[in-house]
């Protein structure tokens, strides 16, 4: 799995992700720098890592969605082409066009930095396969802006087309307002794209891969991309 | 040419920022507040002279980055 990282001002979990993704899959990311205006030949998987860019100035993701190397993704994600966000890199992807719908700031108003529990929707998409559909992993948050909102119609079409892949739930796979950390519609915590190549989601599963780290329940999400390139290929 | 552009969240998007705000200003004592919605305003000048032109600019930073539509309105003023 050829991945490539992208690299935007303000942006701090670029390295963790390289990491996870060097372990998943053995080889070294590529790190892209923001004003680029391609990507490296052959590349399979293109990541938008967490952090602040640009300072969150602006709306989160605003200024970084518009930068010259999101040309370059679209047209890797209009070619079908696998493209993953994580945190601000979900706002990034919102922001982009990529993706429907807006975070908007936590309806508590804390910035939420713990570990929360995700319920797995479906296991039958590359983002998932790692995983059982209903299966429940725990990864960190660490997010001011993480509320998902969108219009009703735009809900309605997310869970009617089962693009809603993670969902904020209880250690036992709950859902409900009580484990909905941040008041997302539905309990969203990642949704993928029409096509189902892009997927974003708040929580950051390559904070949960070793065994240092005290969970490794992140690992499925690479492990099951890594399997699903190397089927195709 | 001065000119301002207001964003305001549209009707029905939760706005927890304003009732913080409406909160505090009803702790506050402030009287006859009903609610608050927060907003952005940019104030920016232009180089264009001609109305119309710099309207079109001006609407077009809004629509490609000031403004996110999903869930924002703006309004465009020449001063």
């Amino acid at each position: 799995m050829k991945s490539a990282v992208l690299v935007f001002p303000g942006i701090n979990r670029e390295r963790d992700m390289a990491r996870a993704l060097k372990l998943a899959s053995g080889q070294e990311a590529a790190m892209v720098w923001h004003a680029e205006t391609s990507l490296p030949k052959g590349t399979d998987l293109v990541v938008v890592p967490g952090g602040f860019s640009y300072g969150d100035y602006l709306r989160c993701g605003a200024i970084a969605a518009r930068a010259p190397v999101m040309d370059a993704v679209r047209k890797f994600a209009a070619d079908g082409g696998l493209v993953l966000g994580v945190c601000n890199g979900f706002q990034i992807l919102c922001e982009a066009g990529l993706l429907p719908g807006v975070l908007m700031r936590n309806a508590r108003l804390k910035f939420i930095c713990k570990d929360v529990h995700l319920r797995v929707e479906r296991s039958d998409t590359p983002f998932t396969r790692g995983y059982n559909a209903g299966q429940v992993i725990r990864v960190p948050v660490a997010h001011g802006e993480g509320n998902y909102a969108a219009d009703e119609e735009t809900i309605r079409r997310l869970e009617g087309e089962g693009r809603v892949l993670y969902r904020y739930c209880s250690a036992d796979g709950e859902v409900g307002d009580t484990h909905n950390i941040n008041g997302a519609a539905a309990s969203i915590a990642g949704i993928v794209s029409e096509r189902g190549n892009v997927l974003g989601m708040m929580p950051h599963p390559e904070n949960h891969v070793e065994d240092i780290m005290g969970c490794t329940d992140g690992r499925g999400l690479f492990a099951g991309l890594v399997q699903h390139l190397e089927r195709a290929a | 040419m001065k000119a301002r552009v207001t964003v305001t969240l549209k009707t029905g998007i939760l706005d927890p920022q304003g009732k913080a705000i409406e909160g505090a200003l009803k702790s506050l004592g402030v009287d006859g507040v009903a609610s608050v919605r927060q907003g952005k305003v940019f104030d920016i000048e232009l180089s264009a002279t001609d109305k119309a032109k710099a309207e079109a600019a001006l609407k077009e930073a809004a629509d490609k980055l000031l403004a996110n539509t999903v869930i924002e309105n703006y309004r465009v003023e020449l001063l």
